[in-house]
């Protein structure tokens, strides 16, 4: 009985907790839409080419979620899992640098010293426009 | 966040009076969701029935206009803020990088405690509350300059926040009055720059200069408590002064120590805060005024022709004198903000709360760099005018000028002469003819002795104030006016002195000195 609350208490949790999973919006199915995976591709440069990777994710996801079965009512969160260690203080000397022609010879292409890189950032190909994010 | 209300001391020209006839209501664009921490107002009016005929009255239609400012200053560090390259303007390319500048994989960040220290002082300044726990975030995009794919910055929980920035205006037909303004500092976070990209638009690529990757930056967050281009030239300007004195940031606007980024929006007064537009890169102050003043004037001029203001990124075109859309397609960046994983937490201590035995490389002080603040400029300013007895505004020029404070008072340590005398030789003289020339304090041929020197010899009357100043352009190298004073000493000693003799006494002072 005791083993049957808990798992009535699981799933009412699990339920109530939908609402504040992550960004992507998992729909009640648990399927993902077609607009979060191009939102998810064109922010992290990853390519769900297939049905098989999309529902890998979903899965992915869902796995994450049982996370939410831990009750953490009046609970502080915890900012990292190294928060009670030091922050390690570096003075403030130069003691690295002057390596440009090791780092460039990682570079496919190089100019003088410089790393050469497209004109601006390459649009995916399903986006019709070029998305140029300049900095400054 | 302040609520735009009729200012009775802002500026007549801040006001732009607009008429509308025929009771044509603006259309309001519905506030975008942006990234940044910009508070705004919901546009929660109802939809004013279109009459006709009512003419509004004087003053109805005005316009105020709203600036807040996100301003980016390089840390004056010798190493950058996560690795031990140097920090360094002009160097070969690439040379100033470490593994971890590089983003290779296996580096981790450590930070650089003189970047901590010099946040905190920072926030000091600004009177902010310093966070005793701040917190390190990662914020993802992509760019060729960024080769790690994110920075590393303080989006939760930044080291200081709360502040305000005093800066001074001149005001009145004359502009003879001098008003106080103050901003609110909304926070003061530390972040990593990005490296440099140059755009070589012939060959379509771009080269890339990491030098500057990974170098230390305060970024300043001023609230939209500012109303046009003069307010925020003067805040800036001031906020540079500040930096400058406690030594935290060359801040040179030229050598890109100091970058704004502005966001300006237009309502009418009583009414909620408008669509705000983000204007980057204004990297001078004679642009950063223009660029903002031409901005609200675009969007006041949109507005009245029944047009909208889109949530958007724009740049200040200097050739044209024009602000231009920057990103051509809208929807929000998406950083995907995330807690740094390889840094904890970054404690600070007062001298309440520092633990007993601990590593003082290790800790940070509040308290104790309190103590150590160097003079801060409006105080600096408050004790020249009382000293000396100078106005308010002379002792924003000698601020104002690099170096000038420090020749004013080498002057004053060697002379006799009054002062007032003094301030006004610097302030007139010295410094016109500087401009003059274009030349810095530190390029002067005039040292700080010889004008010493020759305002003694004035104080003590023994050549007359046209004399003094025929010193003055010889120095300058004008050799006939040593003509000129020969004649008038000869003059003062009722001719029976031998020109030659003048002639080699007056040599000799001037290349002495």
């Amino acid at each position: 009985m005791w083993a049957r609350a808990v798992w009535l208490g699981l799933r009412a949790s699990l339920g109530g907790r939908r609402g504040f999973t992550c960004k992507a919006d998992v729909q009640g199915s648990g399927r993902i839409t077609a607009d979060v995976i191009e939102h998810l591709e064109r922010l992290a440069l990853v390519d769900f080419g297939s049905r098989e990777a999309v529902a890998r994710l979903e899965k992915a996801i869902a796995f994450a979620d049982r996370l939410h079965a831990v009750p953490t009512d009046g609970v502080e969160p915890m900012e990292s899992v190294l928060e009670d260690r030091c922050l390690y203080l570096r003075s403030d000397n130069v003691v690295e640098g002057n390596c440009a022609e090791e780092l460039l010879q990682n570079s496919h292409r190089v100019v003088e010293e410089y790393f050469v890189a497209p004109p601006g950032n390459i649009s995916l190909p399903k986006l019709d426009e070029q998305e140029p994010f300049p900095h400054s | 966040m302040a609520a735009p209300v009729l200012r009775s001391g802002c500026p007549g020209r801040c006001w732009v009076l607009a008429w509308v006839y025929g009771g044509s209501r603006h259309r309001r664009g519905s506030p975008a969701g942006s990234t940044s921490n910009w508070i705004r107002g919901q546009s929660s009016l109802a939809q004013q029935p279109l009459h006709t005929a009512r003419k509004p009255r004087k003053g109805e239609h005005e316009w105020a206009a709203v600036v807040g400012l996100e301003i980016h200053a390089q840390i004056s560090s010798n190493s950058k803020l996560f690795s031990g390259s140097q920090v360094c303007f002009a160097a070969p390319p690439n040379s100033l990088v470490s593994f971890f500048d590089a983003s290779l994989p296996g580096t981790l960040p450590v930070l650089n405690r003189r970047c901590v220290e010099a946040a905190v002082m920072t926030g000091l300044a600004l009177d902010c509350h310093i966070n005793k726990k701040s917190l390190f975030d990662r914020k993802h995009y992509f760019y060729a300059d960024l080769p790690a794919g994110y920075q590393i910055t303080q989006q939760r929980l930044p080291i200081a926040v709360n502040g305000s920035l005093t800066y001074s205006l001149c005001v009145g037909k004359k502009r003879s009055q001098v008003t106080t303004r103050t901003v609110r500092v909304k926070q003061i976070q530390l972040e990593q720059d990005s490296g440099k990209s140059l755009h070589d638009d012939l060959r379509s690529q771009t080269l890339v200069d990491l030098n500057r990757a990974g170098v230390g930056l305060l970024e300043l967050v001023l609230e939209p408590d500012m109303c046009c281009g003069e307010e925020a030239a003067t805040a800036v300007r001031e906020l540079q002064v500040i930096l400058q004195a406690l030594g935290t940031s060359q801040a040179n606007m030229a050598e890109g120590q100091l970058r704004v980024d502005a966001n300006i929006s237009v309502h009418h007064p009583g009414e909620p805060l408008g669509v705000r537009t983000e204007v980057k890169n204004l990297n001078s102050f004679r642009f950063l005024a223009k660029a903002i003043d031409y901005e609200i004037q675009r969007q006041i001029k949109e507005l009245e022709n029944g047009g909208e203001i889109l949530n958007e990124t724009r740049s200040f075109d200097y050739k044209l004198g024009c602000t231009v859309p920057m990103r051509d397609k809208e929807g929000k960046q998406d950083y995907r903000f995330m807690p740094e994983p390889n840094l904890p937490p970054l404690l600070l201590y007062d001298a309440t709360s520092l633990p007993a035995g601990a590593d003082s490389q290790q800790v940070i002080n509040i308290d104790q760099i309190r103590e150590r603040l160097p003079e801060l400029p409006s105080v600096t300013r408050e004790r020249l005018v009382q000293q000396y007895g100078m106005l308010q505004e002379h002792s924003f020029t000698l601020l104002n000028e690099v170096g000038l404070l420090e020749f004013f008072q080498n002057v004053i340590k060697e002379t006799r002469a009054e002062p007032k005398k003094v301030t006004s030789w610097v302030l007139n003289t010295f410094l016109g003819y500087l401009k003059q020339q274009n030349l810095a304090v530190r390029e002067s041929p005039v040292t700080a002795s010889a004008l010493a020197e020759l305002l003694d010899l004035l104080d003590s009357k023994v050549i007359s104030s046209s004399a003094a100043k025929q010193v003055m352009d010889v120095k300058k190298g004008n050799p006939r006016a040593i003509n000129k004073l020969i004649g008038l000493v000869r003059k003062a000693t009722l001719s029976r002195a031998d020109p030659a003799v003048i002639k080699a006494i007056l040599e000799k002072k001037l290349s002495s000195c």
